[in-house]
């Protein structure tokens, strides 16, 4: 049998889990590590923050559907990843994080960067590990892919001490796994999904919500055969987009906080909803009393806790999105497009809703720049092709609004967290999953500031990447708030900015400025034809504002339109009080 | 409401500390959390009294099902089981007609004194959480000096759980 020192299995068991690129930095407790990789075919690719490392992985992963990996060294490297792995954490990506750990003999001694890793992170990895014994690498490195990947996805992080590092034993993979705690069921019993197929046949006016689960289960064929069959609208949650192909006739946009008014209007007055793959988050629910009052609700999740978590549920269907809908599919009877469509005066209502508030009704050329705008004529330059990662913010939401996804998996954010700085380390993960793409990555002002030295790896590793600053010299989200919601008392949100196109020069990334209507075509023309890296930064207006938007503690019904709509709203909304609101 | 979970769960560094995590995280409230060892070494057993609505309590099964460690939770509330909690508790007791009242009480529970001190008692008591609640309240009067209670352990009588239990302690074990 092989002798091998734990950097060297850990590596072995790497290599047979199919990894091919490694995001990290190196420092004292993971040298031992790094010195192995000389011997290893990986891509090991240099962060400048572990923060972005840890994105990088996200990206990776949310681009391909395979397991991220990520390396810190032990203290401030595993901390510096902590905002990386909640972010993965809440949006269910599969992950697994290295970390380095002072040497067993040391642990509890407060030694040089020690943290208690595994401590600070259980409450946000799907599972965690402190590996104390080189015998056992092999098999936790094996547990911890497997957990991450199989059933609702997830991070897992692995720490591991220096010596277990350096220390020598047998080689031998595990082939069998051994973990009785953990069996999700994915098939989806045929009970509820009978009972689901049911209420769907005599729905009058149904709605199919389609969350992350569908692209994290890669159902967008399953789902479209659904509702093509039942001819069923298609809404998608903001994780969800480009689960389905937003410019397909049954595709009804996607509803919540910035959603479209008329989703939240359907959502309001649907008899029955079809949720799969998705946790009813509040950002999507708005207050939860009000949560569609006339709806059956069939909750279709891998995770079972996510049924009736939030709202009440009608039939809820335990397993994976794919081999549920298949099956929900074969169950349901036809309601065929066209004469005879059993649906038809849902939709009909559906479009008269749609015609009569166009939220995403755009003037051809406008007065001035507008941030809106822009992103239209992105979706028009690139031809709807790109893969557009986005930060978080109000370009975040104009993004998922204004540019239109038609290809699986082309839309990339992080939802459930929602950490500035998350766009750029996120492009170059998806970067490097899908080198063949063109990637954007979208960003306001102040969250490229967050993790802006990762330019470094972009000019370093020549990718070619397309980075769109949206800089308004606000934070614009929270001016908005203040503006709508604190009486305009604006309290730390202006922010000087240096100059973006000396920035870009400084990394090598050419980069050009759009100040004014005319320059905004041209500009997004030439970053498109660049073979390697472009930056470009839109000077936009700083009062512009996120519509619709439903107000913090009203309901779906309540969703506004402009911001002259916000004062009687408010008082409304005030008069009903309570519930769910949250902040930016 | 009361609810009574019992959880067996693989006997690993930091599997108590992830389910108490659990609760504070998910905002529950725990009355009481015993731990013990099991027939198999490599399995604990875990008895949790929760305060909530069945609907919460619902959630927090399933929240507990999710971690790795976990192999099997079982809601025992409306099973019949046997319930043991253990007291001990230092009661004052300056005078021979104190003492002699305490032990007579004590006797009553079929308690025993496992201590004698010049102005003190040690009473050791078993029961559910009513019969020692009662004994508390009894000798309250006395003066109590010092109490600790164990936290209820519970096992449904007869096959009931063992039989849900088997599959995964003897997948555990093996
Ligand atoms: C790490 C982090 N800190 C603070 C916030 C709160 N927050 C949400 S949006 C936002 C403003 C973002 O500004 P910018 O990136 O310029 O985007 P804009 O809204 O102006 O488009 C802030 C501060 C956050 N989401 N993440
Ligand atoms: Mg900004």
């Amino acid at each position: 049998m092989q002798k091998l020192n734990g950097a060297q299995i850990l590596s072995e068991c790497l290599l047979r889990e199919g990894v091919d690129t490694i995001f990290g930095m190196p420092g004292g407790a993971v040298i031992p590590l790094y010195n192995v990789l000389h011997d290893y075919p990986f891509k090991h690719v240099l962060c400048r923050h572990e923060q972005g490392a840890s994105h990088m992985a996200d990206g990776y992963a949310r681009a391909t559907g395979k397991v991220g990996v990520c390396i810190g060294t032990s203290g401030p490297g595993a901390t510096n990843m902590v905002t990386g792995i909640a972010t993965a954490m809440m949006d269910s990506v599969p992950m697994v994080v290295i970390t380095g750990q002072v040497p067993t003999y040391m642990i509890g001694k407060d030694a040089f960067q020690e943290t208690d890793t595994t401590g600070i992170t259980m409450p946000i990895t799907k599972h965690n590990y402190l590996v104390m014994d080189v015998k056992d690498v092999a098999r936790v490195v094996r547990e911890a892919f497997h957990i991450a990947r199989t059933g609702r996805p997830g991070p897992v992080l692995i720490d591991i001490p220096k010596d277990v590092t350096t220390n020598v034993t047998d080689f031998e993979y595990p082939e069998k796994l051994s973990l009785p705690g953990f069996k999700p069921n994915t098939k989806g019993h045929i009970n509820p999904i009978r009972r689901a197929a049911k209420l769907l046949d005599d729905a009058r006016r149904p709605l199919i919500m389609a969350g992350h689960g569908i692209i994290l289960s890669e159902a967008y064929d399953e789902l479209r055969q659904f509702a093509e069959k039942t001819q069923v609208p298609v809404i998608s949650t903001l994780l969800g987009i480009s689960g389905f192909p937003e410019t397909h006739p049954l595709y009804y946009g996607w509803p919540g906080m910035h959603g479209m008014y008329y989703c939240n209007m359907a959502i309001s007055h649907c008899d029955t909803i079809l949720a799969v793959g998705m946790r009813m988050d509040d950002r999507v629910t708005g207050r939860l009393n009000a949560f569609a009052p006339h709806a059956q609700i069939i909750h279709v999740d891998i995770d079972p806790a996510e049924l009736g978590k939030n709202v009440p549920t009608a039939v809820k269907i335990v397993g994976d999105a794919k081999q549920v809908l298949k099956l929900l599919t074969e169950e349901v009877q036809e309601n065929p497009a066209g004469e005879g469509n059993r649906l038809a005066e849902w939709w009909q209502t559906l479009n008269q809703w749609r015609i009569e508030h166009p939220s995403l009704a755009l003037p051809d050329k406008p007065e001035k720049m507008s941030s809106p705008w822009i992103l239209r004529q992105m979706y028009h330059v690139t031809e709807g092709n790109a893969v557009l990662v986005t930060d978080v913010g109000q370009a975040q939401m104009w993004a998922a609004q204004h540019y239109f996804f038609a290809r699986p998996n082309t839309h990339i954010t992080s939802g459930g967290l929602g950490p500035m700085g998350y766009a750029l380390p996120a492009a170059i993960g998806v970067q490097y999953g899908r080198p063949g793409e063109q990637v954007w990555c979208i960003t306001g002002d102040g969250g490229f500031q967050m993790t802006l030295e990762e330019l470094a790896v972009v000019r370093e590793e020549n990718l070619p990447i397309k980075i769109a600053i949206f800089n308004n010299n606000y934070l614009g989200m929270v001016r908005q708030w203040q503006q709508l919601f604190f009486n305009e008392r604006y309290m730390a949100v202006k922010m000087w900015n240096p100059d973006y196109v000396k920035l870009g020069e400084a990394y090598g990334i050419p980069t050009v400025r759009a100040s004014t209507l005319e320059e905004v075509v041209p500009a997004l023309e030439w970053a498109h034809k660049q073979e390697g890296p472009a930056m470009l930064e839109f000077v936009v207006d700083p009062f512009e504002n996120v519509f619709p938007m439903v107000p913090p503690g009203a309901s779906l019904q309540e969703t506004i339109e402009s911001v002259q709509e916000v004062a009687p709203q408010l008082a409304k909304v005030a008069a009903a009080a309570g519930g769910s609101s949250g902040g930016v | 409401m009361k609810h009574t979970l019992v959880a067996l769960v693989e006997n690993q560094p930091g599997v108590l500390q992830r389910v108490a995590n659990l609760f504070s995280r998910r905002g529950f409230n725990i009355d009481s959390l015993t731990v013990g060892t099991t027939d198999t070494d490599k399995i604990s057993r875990m008895t949790i009294v929760v305060d909530g609505a069945n609907t919460q309590v619902e959630q927090v099964i399933k929240q507990l099902y999710k971690l790795i460690d976990v192999l099997r939770i079982s809601d025992v509330t409306n099973d019949r089981t046997v319930d043991r909690d253990l007291a001990l508790i230092k009661v004052q007791a300056t005078n021979s007609t104190s003492r002699a009242e305490i032990v007579q009480l004590a006797d009553i529970f079929r308690g025993k004194i496992v201590d004698v001190a010049a102005d003190s008692l040690v009473v050791e008591v078993t029961g559910d959480e009513e019969k020692i609640s009662s004994l508390l309240h009894m000798l309250r009067p006395f003066g109590i000096k010092e109490m600790v209670r164990t936290g209820v352990v519970s096992m449904t009588r007869g096959a009931g759980l063992a039989a849900r239990l088997g599959e995964e302690r003897l997948e555990a074990a093996g």
